[in-house]
């Protein structure tokens, strides 16, 4: 009887130190590493270079948070996740933030109970097509076998749309970027069909992506974004700043080449400031150092220099910022004030 | 006497003949071609049908492994070097060999330490697989888990040897208590193994550079280690688990026997990838709130409990084919469960089942590959993924999946030849 | 006498409770249903926590809702409007389509391989126990996805048939065999091809008929009615002739290249055809070796008896070792099927749309509803192992009462 009643207060303690309170920020700051999801590799925006280390536009948002938070660009473990993993990853605490290309929509917001900070690219969904086949516009698609990754909302725009025109095709579901390639290069489909980004860096693996062309149409918003579970606003407050931060950054023009300069001492313009935390007390708000934007700013570059070194239109992968450009330059990239 | 025939016989032979070889369609290869390939129409047909077939695959083949080239960085080059001619590119095993035995994601400067491991796994096995071995090296195989933790996943030698303390001293507060009854030895060994764990957890975490390796994620093994890193520690840790099982399932405790019943029915009714679901997307909603169980342990606890309802299966036959004799001889001598089952009934039962827990393991190690599919980058997985997607490898399907048949065959082939051997081994013709 | 002791009376101490055999079963199966309780409560007690901080609950209201994806291979009506239950059962049909086609061929070739293994040639018993050895030794994900292989780096695709001077063409203009799957015509049922039908289905009766008669005549007069030839007459001539005298009503539908794909006929899709193909020679392999076991098991004074009595060495196998043999066969065969069937469920490998593949795939990535789509797709799988392991328990005893 007396071991029943050891076991059962053991048992008790095992519960009641299962319930801790979901406080993520001082769970990673305990950790010293940031748990962040990406996807399995998708070059530009995530992707493993030759010697292991990850790369890429969603890659340096997570940086930018390690180092607002840690101080540090290198403390990230980066887990990568399939479209079919990614919530359940985050859901149940394995890691910390989503940076997977993933769509903002509602049911993901509401009904999967997830937050989603912001948008880090603006995108649409387009179609891939071998130029052979002289296809010109997506409406001239009927009867084509269309190569789809799965899980994602590309899947459920693909039906919508091609029941709207009234035109017919074949899906061939497929679990990641990278098996879908082989299947597209061989004519096993005849489309490929995802977010137009991952088009682009899909297409500039290719070993002639000149043979290849994007159709015109887009045929649906897909704002891409970082995500955090729901719940914790503190937590949500920190990934969502430290995205602003670099937006921000940008539009003032602090870059990482002058950032330790402009931090170095107050500067004339307050918004800087405020930034930078040479003014103000946004940080120790946020629960972090005061110079937080500095770390996040100086570990990749601000948005626009992401999207450069990354993406941009000078990398195989040449995307324009088109609406990814700031407000001030007709784009959509609008960063609340910092205040 | 030789003139009595001289007038009825013109010849009569008076020595005997030396022994006449036997018709050559009844001797040697041409017998043997007559009776093995020959005999009959259909026959005839068969063989030259299967020499045919035969013929087309050895000259389809021949030419492709001999022009085979192993030295290119890419695809299009290795191409260019065949101009036209029919070759395989082996290169790209050559060019990814690492990718393909340890991952992408490994420490390129530590991929001694897995190779040592395996190397350390095959001495460790050597006493189990031979039963003439000299025993003491089974202290090795003992070690050998804690050698190999820490070679794979590195980190302080610290860690590995706080849990064998832990085991040690559990063995010997087994020891101690096992004259009182067998439930009250396993009881303090169970309970001095976790006090001396808990109690010395602190160690590793006050030295972690005491003899430090470069730690590893588990998250970063891959490639064909992943398969051999998951086959050998499930098929170990479901032999205790499925001996416990089958016990449970043979018992007279109703809810113990049920217990065991419906856990063995309902694994053996679901597929592995089902199981691999669960590992992957439901069974982290099962550890407390914040716990960070990594995947590799969480697929290793699904595919545990997956062998052990098959090896508890396999054993329960075992423990049916005993004579019901041994459990009466047993009781009758004064025996209490645990001695009869330790040294009567099991040793005899599992010798009988050795075939079947060794298709079990050979069945599982072919399913490690399954967690290709849960987005695990093993040999499947890494074929599959970054090497055939690489801009500098799309297209080379034989050559990889002909390495991989070539790997698993190997592999799976000499553990059942070896059950084969040990089964005559062990045959001792009275059961 | 009265030395020996008798069971300590109404003294009961806790310590009886381990070392008491009369209660020590109470104690253990007490304990254990505690921990089992506790395991429950414990894991019980995680998952609602985990579920409450991340804001969600368990609900199979999605089964309800529109699934939005398309799916290409539905034997039952389906759109992406239909519900994600609709999409399920798309998937469980697809899932028995293919468990019965992979059994039914792994079936043929692993009783024909495990004859030929113990056939009197020296070359095919080589050869054959050489196809055991490397298909079982190999994990059938492999041959899977090396048969998917086949289809998209070797097979033409359909637009290496288009051109003036294709790469390839259609097989007896009938025919295609592309990296998309395989085409081949489609018959049309014109008005009138119900009594074609007819007459097929009483030939079929006809053949039994026969059979039957047969033998009966060959056990009650002795009479050897030869049965091979008339079979086959009966089979086809009725039919044949209807066909022509109701004007040619059944016609057939050739694929054509039309657009991006052929068009029209009978088309089954790649993945279909690699899993199907894979699974039966893997299984086919553990067939083969089984039936050599059952073979084996027959005692050779049977053969010997037979050949005794004159008969050919395909009349023993067929009559008098087969029969014997079946009954050690049929049940590993049976748990070789449902390896099978479970083994399907690899489908996912090559996008093959299974139960795996929508609800325990599509479904499950677009609803997040991981735990119930993951309870659901067990559920279904339990339940086709127990339906058959409930036919192998009948099967068995059935068998059972006949040997004594």
């Amino acid at each position: 009887m007396k071991k029943l009643a050891i076991l059962g207060a053991m048992t008790v303690a095992g519960l009641s130190a299962g319930v801790v309170s979901a406080a993520t920020l001082d769970d990673v700051k305990a950790r010293g590493k940031l748990n962040c999801g990406v996807t399995t590799g998708l070059v530009g925006f995530a992707a493993p270079n030759a010697n292991g280390e990850w790369e890429g536009f969603d890659v340096g948002v997570c940086r930018a948070v390690a180092a607002a938070v840690l101080g540090d660009p290198t403390a990230v473990e980066f887990v990568p996740t399939t479209g079919k993993t990614r919530f359940t990853a985050l859901a149940s605490g394995e890691i910390d933030m989503l940076a997977r290309n993933t769509t903002w929509t509602f049911s993901r917001d509401v009904d999967l109970g997830f937050e989603f900070v912001g948008i880090n690219y603006y995108d649409g969904q387009g179609f891939m097509v071998p130029k052979e086949l002289g296809v010109s516009s997506a409406k001239e698609l009927d009867g084509a076998t269309v190569c789809i990754q799965t899980g994602t909302t590309t899947e459920l725009n693909l039906a919508d749309y091609f029941r709207k025109n009234n035109i017919s095709y074949e899906p061939v579901p497929i679990e990641t970027n990278a098996e879908a390639q082989p299947l597209y290069l061989e004519g096993a489909c005849d489309v490929y069909t995802t977010d137009a980004s991952g088009l682009a860096a899909t297409r500039a693996a290719f070993e002639n992506p000149g043979d290849h062309v994007v159709l015109p149409e887009i045929i649906s918003k897909e704002p891409l974004g970082p995500l955090v579970r729901h719940g914790d606003n503190e937590w949500g407050d920190v990934v969502r700043w430290t995205l602003n931060a670099l937006i921000a950054a940008e539009e003032y023009g602090v870059t990482s080449a002058n950032v330790a300069d402009m931090a170095s001492a107050a500067g004339d313009s307050p918004e800087i400031n405020r930034l930078l935390g040479t003014e103000g007390t946004l940080g120790a708000m946020l629960g972090l150092e005061p110079d937080w934007a500095v770390k996040a700013i100086s570990a990749g570059g601000n948005y626009g220099e992401l999207f450069e070194k990354n993406i941009g239109e000078n990398t195989p992968i040449g995307l324009a910022r088109g609406l990814n450009a700031q407000w001030t330059e007709g784009g959509l990239l609008y960063s609340p004030p910092f205040r | 006497m030789s003139d009595t025939h001289a007038q009825s016989v013109a010849f009569v032979r008076d020595t005997m003949l030396p022994e006449q070889p036997p018709p050559a369609t009844e001797a040697g290869v041409i017998k043997w071609m007559r009776e093995n390939l020959f005999k009959g129409w259909f026959n005839s047909l068969l063989t030259l049908l299967s020499l045919y077939f035969i013929y087309k695959i050895v000259t389809g083949a021949y030419p492709w492994f001999a022009n085979g080239i192993w030295t290119t960085s890419s695809l299009a080059e290795c191409r260019e070097m065949l101009d036209g001619m029919t070759g395989a590119c082996f290169s790209v095993l050559t060019e990814r060999w690492n990718q393909l035995l340890f991952g992408f994601q490994y420490p390129s400067d530590a991929y001694w330490r897995p190779t040592l491991a395996f190397v350390l796994l095959l001495v460790a096995l050597y006493p189990v697989l031979y039963p003439k071995a000299p025993r003491q090296m089974l202290t090795f195989t003992a070690v050998f888990p804690f050698i190999a933790y820490w070679l794979i996943w590195g980190g302080t030698l610290l860690t590995p040897l706080v849990i064998l303390a832990g085991f040690v001293a559990g063995y010997f507060a087994f020891k101690q208590f096992e004259r009182q009854s067998f439930s009250m030895g396993m009881l303090a060994g169970l309970i001095a193994t976790l006090v001396v764990i808990w109690a010395g957890q602190i160690l590793p975490a006050a030295l972690p550079n005491f003899i430090a390796l470069e730690a590893v994620e588990s998250r970063n093994l891959g490639g064909f280690m992943l398969n051999m890193i998951l086959g050998t520690v499930c098929v170990s840790l479901s032999l205790p688990f499925g001996i416990l099982l089958a016990l449970g399932r043979q018992s007279s405790m109703p809810i113990i026997k049920w217990i065991c019943v419906i856990f063995i029915e309902f694994i053996r009714g679901v597929p592995l990838i089902t199981l691999l679901f669960v590992a992957n997307v439901v069974l982290a909603y099962f550890f407390p709130p914040g716990s960070n169980i990594d995947l590799v342990l969480r697929v290793i606890i699904m595919i545990t409990a997956f062998a052990s309802a098959y090896i508890a299966e396999v054993i329960r036959g075992g423990l049916a084919a005993l004579p019901r004799g041994q459990y009466e001889a047993a009781d009758s001598l004064g025996l209490d469960y645990a001695q009869a089952m330790r040294l009567i009934i099991l040793p005899q039962a599992l010798k009988i089942s050795i075939p079947g827990i060794v298709n079990v393991a050979v069945g599982l190690f072919k399913d490690t590959t399954l967690v290709a599919i849960i987005s695990m980058f093993d040999l499947v997985g890494m074929i599959r993924g970054p090497i055939l997607a690489s801009t500098e490898w799309n297209g080379v399907y034989w050559e990889l999946w002909g390495f991989a048949v070539f790997v698993f065959f190997i592999v799976c082939f000499s553990i059942s030849k070896y059950s084969q051997w040990l089964e005559r081994q062990l045959a001792t013709d009275h059961r | 006498m009265s030395t020996i002791s008798d069971p300590p009376s109404g003294s009961f101490q806790l310590s009886m409770l381990i070392n008491d055999t009369r209660y020590r079963s109470y104690t253990f199966q007490f304990i254990a249903l505690i921990l089992l309780i506790l395991a429950f409560a414990y894991l019980g007690y995680n998952l609602l926590a985990n579920l409450q901080a991340a804001g969600l609950n368990i609900s199979y209201q999605f089964l309800g809702e529109p699934a939005g994806y398309d799916i290409n291979q539905t034997l039952i009506p389906y759109t992406s409007q239909s519900s994600h239950w609709q999409a399920s059962l798309v998937g469980v049909l697809n899932t028995l389509l293919v468990a019965f086609l992979g059994c039914l061929m792994a079936t043929v070739i692993g009783v024909i391989v495990g004859v030929l293994r113990l056939s009197d040639n020296w070359l095919i018993r080589q050869l054959m126990s050489v196809y055991v050895e490397i298909f079982r030794n190999v994990p059938v994900l492999i041959w899977i996805l090396i048969i998917m292989a086949v289809f998209i780096a070797v097979l033409p695709q359909p637009r290496d048939f288009r051109g003036d001077d294709p790469e390839a063409t259609m097989f007896l203009n009938a025919f295609a065999f592309t990296g998309r799957g395989f085409y081949a015509p489609a018959p049309i049922f014109g008005p009138g091809s119900v009594a074609v039908i007819a007459v097929f289905l009483a030939s079929i009766a006809g053949i039994f008929a026969f059979r039957n008669y047969a033998k009966k005549a060959l056990y009650e007069r002795g009479q050897l009615i030869p049965t091979f030839w008339p079979s086959l007459a009966i089979f086809f001539l009725p039919a044949i002739t209807a066909y022509f005298i109701f004007g040619r009503p059944i016609t057939l539908e050739y694929p054509e290249l039309r657009g991006f794909n052929f068009q029209g006929g009978i088309f089954m899709r790649n993945s279909l055809i690699a899993l199907w193909f894979a699974l039966s020679i893997y299984t086919a392999a553990f067939i083969a070796e089984n039936v050599r076991a059952g073979i084996l098991a027959v005692s050779k004074g049977q053969t010997e008896a037979a050949a005794s009595l004159g008969l050919r060495p395909g009349r023993i196998m067929n009559l008098v070792v087969l029969p014997q043999a079946l009954r050690v066969i049929i049940p590993p065969l049976i748990s070789q099927y449902l390896n099978l069937t479970k083994n399907s469920s690899l489908a996912i490998a090559v996008g093959y749309m299974d139960l795996t593949g929508t609800l325990g795939g599509i479904t499950l990535n677009q609803t997040g509803r991981a735990i119930e789509a993951i309870f659901l797709l067990m559920l279904f799988y339990l339940a086709i192992s127990l339906a058959i392991s409930a036919i192998m328990n009948v099967y068995n005893n059935a068998v059972k009462l006949k040997e004594r």
